[in-house]
């Protein structure tokens, strides 16, 4: 009898201490989720927020629309490309930098950490506000250092074939430290006794990364590799404050592309489509991404 | 349970709706919304309920506006630029004018007026009107031998070359903002181009007169006479005038104040307006301009009208006028507040008669979008002009399919 | 010793680097208004003025979105931690009917993109009478799964014996929460108020989309505002972004140490 009734104590705590978030949850992202499918099978646009009887069902008509509309795939090619060159780029950076800050024989350590880490904390439309200065032809101070070892100032914001790299840039430095600093806890749970053997071994800090770190640390590889991947796909703000998706569209992501849809324009059919995609987007990519690991051995 | 508890308390405070239920909520934008005070300071109240004003940035207002239909936080009343007219009257988000106030609009220009109508109904009163036309440089235009702008496309675009020639080849001699479709729109009236066909149902873009009108848009890019740069790009375009970096800026009224508050002093006699060139002989303009609409979600129709009275009253309009440089609507009111005899206002009101309507349909605003972009993509050379018309038609089409849609179901006029 | 030296050289360099932006940042907010935008660009003001950030606060009435990005970042963190610290206790700790499968549901909801339902969330908001307020900017914090996670994984070491002899002293699994393992929940929570409260404060799109009402817009929206407007003024918009962004960069510094060690500690795992 003691029994039963602690686990319905027990049980009935559970469901009490969870179901305020659990009905936060269901109420607010995944109703909101369903309904965006839902949506995107509709022409949902300004005359049938007017007038519910304006709505049409139209099955996967805005599927077929966006697969046909040229502005769509720039932006998802937009968003390849972030996620092509900014993945590896923004891997490489941080681990480069964690490996910095992790080394042995530096000083100072808990200083430059946090210097790094700092670009992370700050207000993304505020930082790309000065990034947006920065950046300026004539009077940016990046054009201005190139200048003083020899190269002609680059339109980095005006020229379709410089913005998106440009905004590369400033979205690298601003989220690199936060991979950094999972690298960073990564490094520090590489075995001590293996590094130590190998460099008695006689090998030298090349080897000892390859055969020794890299393997250690490969999940960890994964899994920022993974975040990094969602998180390109997910660009928005740094568009709408520094390009409003220009030069000539160069500059538009995927997120850009469903804000103006759905808000700019009201087509909530046709944005939720795009919502969708972008979706099965992050979510193929992902599968790849741990179908690869899984070969490789990683995990 | 305690959590939910918590959590509610803060939740209904947070849910607090924040405006005044006895005032009027007023959203303006730009300029006008920064003297918004001083306006209704002047206004003879009595009978008004308090009002507050909220500011809006123009490159946003539109997105606002739909935004809060949506949400169901429209304002009382406010302004909104003219071309937004036939969107919202569509959507059924706007009042009609009371048909005791329709006589307020009588001697004010009738391009203007035009465009506050739609389907014969008058669904708001014209605050203020602009029309673009030429800001210029006119010592820089003398040093090229030029009193004035020609108002001949040839020979226009003979003297923009010339000034760019005195300056030694660099810069520019014009500003057109690659991210602005007023700039294309202005050159195809002038053309004569009717940009939609007659009822609104598609596209026509492949029209002889707008062809014409794309072919010299692209030529003062590719003539170098205009720098392929977005609005954005260019830092802060009065120290870019008074360096001479372009002779030639197309703007409206409101950028009269901002010459003379921030050219220096030495400039302040260098500036000069003119109007449009067209291919033949004078330009035509789009008769622009806010409205003063009433919402149809307000609760306070008549006070809000009330209000929209005063504030479209002659000596509102002049005192608008005297704060913003905005031009009145009425024709007497120019009369009396010196504009005919001031040369720089003066093009404005030879301008304001030369006007074309720019299509009434609630797209018009996304198919103007689509037409720039295309039409920068045309002038960064990845489609020629005879792809960029014939790709134009194609999005417009595709973009009032809804309309034609609603208009053989009688839903939509 | 001298590998040392070199290696701190270049993480000074590097550092350096990286706080330039930040350093240009404050010091432009200085200059007088037109002073940035010349050839070659100045690094330092000439004449430092504070006439910037006097516009920004009497001008522009920037007070107030401060105090709104205060009220909305502090509520959220309140309301986050009040729904998602019980949730991820019991998902560790208690057992009840189905709780793996509920569990492993929002593991997999984790990888749903959270713009997904952007445009229907509006309109439900939109239904409930939330849109337009501060309740509105809130909800998606509500809606916590990667604070679940977090302190799911943290509660998961909690010795169970220490709760069994709670019970058996006759404690209600309420009074256990309270009074056994919150106090040892303490790096968790200050991670997770932190992450909450810095997420909040620089949350721009929904923000963006659901508050109307410009006496509402929290500093991000303000700011991107006012960029678009005053595109021109470099110095205001300097002086805009560090009033945005020195709260919560002080308050991060300030907690530094427990925020970096959380992140560590929950990767870790990870």
């Amino acid at each position: 009898m003691k029994l039963l009734s602690r686990t319905r104590q027990e049980s009935r705590a559970g469901w009490l201490m969870t179901s305020p978030a659990l009905a936060a949850i269901g109420l607010f992202f995944v109703i909101p989720a369903v309904a965006s499918l839902l949506l995107s099978f509709t022409d949902f646009d300004i005359y049938a927020l007017a007038d519910l009887r304006n709505l049409r069902f139209v099955g996967l008509q805005n599927y077929g629309r966006l697969i046909g509309n040229p502005l769509f795939w720039q932006a998802m090619a937009n968003t390849m490309w972030f996620v092509i060159i900014g993945v590896p780029l923004l891997v490489l950076t941080s681990l480069l930098a964690a490996l910095l800050v992790n080394a042995k024989t530096l000083r100072w350590r808990p200083v430059w950490r946090v210097a790094l880490f700092a670009p992370f904390v700050t207000t993304l439309v505020a930082t790309a506000v000065v990034w947006n200065y920065l950046l300026h032809t004539r009077y940016g101070l990046v054009n201005y250092a190139l200048g003083a070892i020899g190269i002609a100032p680059v339109d980095w914001l005006g020229s379709p074939r410089t913005a998106l790299p440009a905004i590369l840039l400033f979205v690298t430095w601003k989220t690199f430290g936060y991979n950094m600093v999972i690298f960073l806890a990564a490094l520090q749970a590489v075995s001590k006794d293996l590094e130590d053997a190998a460099r008695v071994d006689g090998a030298g800090p090349w080897m000892r990364f390859r055969h020794v770190t890299l393997p250690a640390i490969a999940p960890t590889i994964l899994l920022v590799a993974i975040l990094t991947v969602a998180g390109m796909f997910q660009l928005f703000a740094e568009p709408y404050v520094m390009t409003q998706g220009g030069p000539a569209g160069s500059t538009v992501t995927v997120l850009y592309f469903m804000f103006e849809e759905g808000f700019k324009w009201w087509n909530l059919g046709s944005g939720s489509a795009v919502a969708f995609i972008l979706f099965l987007c992050i979510l193929a990519v992902t599968l790849v991404q741990l179908k690869v690991a899984r070969k490789a051995g990683a995990i | 349970m305690l959590a939910a508890a918590a959590a509610a308390g803060p939740l209904a405070l947070a849910g607090c709706g924040w405006r005044s239920p006895s005032g009027l909520e007023f959203w303006a934008m730009g300029a006008e919304a920064e003297k918004m005070a001083s306006l209704l300071a002047a206004l003879p109240r009595a009978g008004l309920p308090s009002v507050t004003v909220q500011a809006l940035p123009w490159s946003a207002a539109h997105e606002k506006l739909l935004t809060s239909y949506a949400g169901g936080s429209l304002p009382d009343l406010g302004q909104i630029g003219n071309s937004w007219i036939a969107e919202l009257t569509a959507i059924d988000a706007i009042e009609p004018v009371p048909a005791e106030l329709e006589h307020l609009v009588d001697g004010q220009f009738p391009g203007v007026v035009d465009t506050n109508r739609i389907n014969g109904r008058l669904m708001g009163l014209p605050w203020y009107v602009d029309t673009r036309l030429q800001f210029y440089r006119r010592d820089l235009f003398e040093r090229a031998g030029y009193a004035a702008p020609p108002d001949r496309w040839d020979a226009w675009k003979a003297a923009l070359g010339a000034v760019r020639a005195k300056n030694g080849g660099n810069g520019f001699a014009i500003l057109l903002p690659i991210n602005e479709y007023e700039h294309l729109t202005e050159l195809a009236l002038s053309s004569g181009a009717t940009l939609l066909n007659r009822d609104g149902t598609r596209g026509a873009f492949r029209a002889p007169e707008f062809r014409r009108a794309l072919a010299f848009y692209k030529s003062l890019f590719d003539e170098k006479l205009a720098p392929i740069a977005g609005a954005a790009q260019i830092s802060n375009v009065w120290n870019e005038f008074a360096r001479g970096y372009f002779a030639v800026y197309p703007s409206g009224p409101w950028t009269i104040g901002d010459m003379k508050s921030r050219l220096p002093a030495r400039l302040q006699h260098s500036w000069a307006t003119a109007p449009f060139p067209g291919p033949n002989g004078p330009g035509r303009s789009t008769p622009g301009g806010s409205t003063l609409v009433v919402y149809k979600s307000s609760r306070k129709p008549q006070a809000a009208w009330k209000l929209i009275t005063q504030l479209v009253s002659p000596a509102s309009q002049q005192r608008l006028q005297q704060l913003t440089g905005d031009l009145p609507p009425t024709r007497s009111v120019w009369e009396s507040a010196g504009l005919l005899s001031d040369p720089i206002t003066q093009a404005f009101a030879t301008q304001l008669e030369l006007t074309s309507a720019l299509p009434k349909v609630p797209e018009w605003e996304q198919i103007a979008t689509e037409m720039q972009n295309v039409a920068e993509l045309c002038v960064r050379g990845r489609m020629n002009v005879d792809q960029a018309v014939t790709e134009m038609d194609k999005r417009a089409n595709r973009l009032l399919e809804k309309r034609r849609w609603m208009l053989s179901r009688g839903r939509a006029s | 010793m001298i590998r040392g030296r070199i290696l701190t050289l270049v993480a000074a360099l590097v550092a350096l680097f990286v706080m330039l932006p930040l350093i240009w940042m404050v010091s432009v907010s200085f200059m007088a208004p037109g002073e940035a935008a010349q050839f070659p660009p100045p690094l330092f003001p000439a004449h430092p003025t504070l006439a910037n950030y006097r516009t920004l606060f009497e001008d522009y009435g920037v007070g107030r979105y401060l105090a709104n990005s205060l009220l909305i970042s502090t509520l959220a963190t309140i309301l986050a931690l009040l729904f998602v610290v019980p949730a991820g206790y019991a998902f560790a700790k208690l057992r009840f009917n189905h709780r793996d499968a509920i569990f492993q549901s929002l593991v997999a909801l984790l990888v749903v993109p959270g713009q997904i339902g952007m445009l229907p969330l509006y309109l439900e908001l939109k239904a409930m009478g939330l849109v337009n307020s501060y309740a509105g900017a809130l909800v998606p914090w509500l809606a916590g799964i990667f604070g679940i996670f977090l302190v799911r994984q943290f509660c998961l070491s909690i010795p169970t014996e220490l709760l069994e002899a709670a019970r058996v002293d006759g404690a209600s699994e309420g009074m256990i929460l309270r009074r056994v393992v919150l106090p040892t929940l303490k790096p968790v929570l200050i991670t997770l108020a932190l992450f909450v409260f810095l997420g909040s404060w620089n949350d721009f799109m929904w923000p963006l989309i659901v508050l109307a009402d410009q006496h509402l817009y929290t500093l991000p929206v303000a700011l991107a505002a006012l960029s678009r407007e005053h595109v021109q003024d470099d110095e205001l918009m300097m002086a805009g972004s560090v009033v945005t962004t020195m709260p919560v960069l002080i308050l991060f510094l300030a907690l530094q140490r427990h925020y970096l060690d959380g992140l560590l500690a929950g990767s870790v795992k990870g």
